[in-house]
């Protein structure tokens, strides 16, 4: 067979030959950390509660800490490490969040702390921030047009 | 105060949050593994689902289940823009639409910017050993 | 210098290649080959303050160090052919800026230390006495260029491949003791309609047997007439695609085929998934390890073919495919 005879076959020839990620390794791990730092968000989350905060204030503190340790950890080179064993366990938390924040600034330091760190921080990141803003903004129209969340389920 | 450490270490609660998150975390593994998205574009996905979610008043009982383990994940971050958005809707009316999302979420951006030009300017990055 | 077929030159009085020299850095240093090259590198910035500095140091001091094994003195370099993968090829215009020698910088990906060689092996048939070549990559000025920032938590999928931190550097001379150059086959640009930047050695192996049959075919050799076919940096997938794009062209590489990407790094112990890339890769392999194996007449017929994935970032975003190329250079002992 002529793996070149179209791009096609040689797409499917490609897909064939290359190797597949480790998947259910991969799963299991992201399951794992990724249960473990939302957990340590749990128990952050309950002791605030404990000391009487009301829900929204916890909620935003055990995002501050989580941010906090995330940055500390990318700081001090490890939270790559992490990242490449536990994939999505440690990107989808709000850790990545940081971690996407945090890498670039560190990475751009070279060009400088205004157009460099100041500029390129949001070289991952911004995306998120722009399509989570702008879908929250949609729903708050939404929501105000019809004046009731339960109207867009039907 | 007094911390009741029962209740901070409540094991049902936590292993609602542990299971639930881990789940959230294989979606999001399976999507990179299979679909070879960036990292960005997963990021973008998950936060894009939570706001929607939040909005159709539907993440709302995820958070309810699992806590910290729906909204520590980005789908949680998404969901609390939203949620942010409908209260000061429900507050102050058209201006809300703008300024309840961002509002909501203040703490964790500032958070991530300040500390990110603090490991800047303290750290440099270093080449993966492995 | 004559046109054989196609797209062959063959060189009438062919150049020697007089002497090379390479610098690895620190992961390479613990690959299979360390011994072989010149010096290696403890840790990635090697004294100065950005990857972009330190990749413009390593090119520069390998080709000091080649100026000075070869004991030609710098005054008798007539041109210099240098290249790598930052945009507008800073790391060999900065970091051979003070070298006072005319200067080609040339792009062809990781492909561009066989251009270099060639380009300059015509200079020395035509009006030269010697011609530095040169190339360079830096496995964190690479990533940060087309990849994502180096503390960034993501995965490498298992197609991926690693950038060389590395370089090489030959002088190409009208008289000398060999190894020759014989002959050099030009690529042409082949796209096969790969998208994924994640897989190169897919998505450049069909510019490889492009490469590899028109040579055949214009010079009426065959497989076996080589001690060693090494390809530039197809990595381990790009590889065995190759063996098999070659089989069904009629063409059994497999016994004496081997890849540059594959060689320079363990991929058990290293964690490198498919092999090492980048300019630095095929500069530094053939540099360090091959050079030395030519002349010890260990290896007497070696047919090099490097190459490059013709993309940049930019294009990767806007979804377009990857052209591959493949330049190949015959030198014989």
């Amino acid at each position: 067979m002529d793996p070149l005879e179209t791009k096609q076959t040689y797409q499917n020839y490609v897909d064939k030959k290359s190797p597949n990620s480790p998947i259910l390794k991969n799963c299991f791990n992201a399951f794992w950390v990724g249960g473990l730092i939302c957990t340590i968000g749990q128990v952050i989350l309950n002791i605030c509660k404990e000391r009487g905060f009301d829900t929204q204030i916890s909620g935003t503190i055990v995002s501050i800490i989580l941010i906090g340790i995330s940055a500390f950890l990318t700081g001090l080179n490890l939270f790559n490490k992490i990242g490449k064993f536990a994939g999505a366990g440690s990107l989808i938390p709000i850790t990545g969040f940081a971690n996407s924040i945090v890498s670039p600034a560190m990475e751009y330091k070279s060009e400088g702390y205004v157009m460099g760190v100041g500029g390129k921080m949001f070289t991952v990141a911004g995306p998120v921030l722009v399509f989570g803003i702008s879908a929250s903004i949609i729903v708050g129209i939404i929501y105000l047009i019809f004046n009731t969340q339960s109207i867009t389920l039907v | 105060m007094d911390i009741n450490w029962a209740n901070v270490f409540e094991w049902s609660s936590l292993l609602k949050c542990f299971v639930t998150a881990g789940i959230i975390c294989i979606i999001g593994q399976i999507l990179i593994d299979k679909t070879k998205l960036t990292p960005a574009r997963i990021l973008v996905i998950f936060v894009t689902t939570g706001a929607i979610l939040g909005g159709l008043g539907i993440y709302k009982y995820l958070v309810d289940f699992a806590g910290a383990g729906a909204t520590v994940p980005l789908t949680g971050f998404g969901y609390n823009l939203a949620k942010g958005a409908i209260e000061e809707v429900q507050k102050s009316g058209l201006i809300g639409v703008f300024t309840g999302g961002v509002k909501a979420a203040a703490g964790g951006i500032a958070a991530a910017v300040f500390f990110g030009y603090l490991a800047s300017l303290i750290s440099k990055p270093k080449m993966k050993k492995q | 210098m004559e046109k054989l077929g196609s797209q062959t030159i063959k060189f009438n009085t062919p150049p020697t290649i007089l002497d090379c020299a390479s610098i690895v850095g620190p992961k390479e240093a613990q690959g299979p080959l360390a011994k072989y090259f010149d010096q290696t590198l403890d840790d990635e910035f090697w004294g100065e303050k950005t990857w972009e500095k330190a990749e413009s140091k390593i090119i520069k001091e390998t080709v000091n160090t080649v100026i000075s094994k070869s004991g030609i003195s710098i005054d008798k370099i007539d041109c210099l052919f240098a290249g790598d993968l930052l945009n507008q090829c800073i790391s060999s215009s900065f970091g051979l800026r003070e070298l006072n020698v005319p200067f080609f910088g040339v792009f062809g990906a990781c492909s561009t230390f066989v251009e270099s060689l060639s380009l300059g092996s015509i200079c020395v048939e035509g009006f030269a006495e010697n011609v530095l070549c040169a190339t360079s990559s830096h496995f964190c000025s690479a990533e940060k260029q087309f990849r994502f920032p180096l503390e960034l938590g993501n995965q490498r999928p298992p197609t991926s491949q690693w950038t060389v931190t590395g370089a090489g550097a030959a002088i190409v001379s009208k008289s000398g003791t060999g190894p020759f150059v014989t002959h050099i086959t030009p690529g042409k640009i082949v796209d096969m309609g790969i998208k994924d930047a994640n897989n190169m050695g897919a998505a450049m192996a069909p510019a490889f047997a492009d490469t590899l049959i028109s040579h055949f075919q214009d010079t009426g050799r065959n497989p076996s007439y080589y001690d060693a076919i090494i390809s530039g940096d197809l990595g381990h997938i790009g590889k065995e695609i190759a063996i098999d794009i070659a089989k069904s062209k009629g063409y059994n590489i497999k016994s004496n085929y081997n890849d540059c990407g594959v060689l320079i790094f363990d991929k058990s112990t290293q964690d490198t998934h498919s092999g090492g890339s980048g300019c630095g890769c095929c500069g530094s392999v053939f540099s360090g390890y091959f050079f030395k194996q030519l002349k010890d007449k260990k290896i007497k017929k070696i047919l090099l073919i490097a190459t490059g994935a013709l993309m940049n970032s930019t294009s990767s975003q806007q979804g377009e495919t990857i052209p591959g190329i493949a330049h190949a250079i015959s030198i014989e002992m």
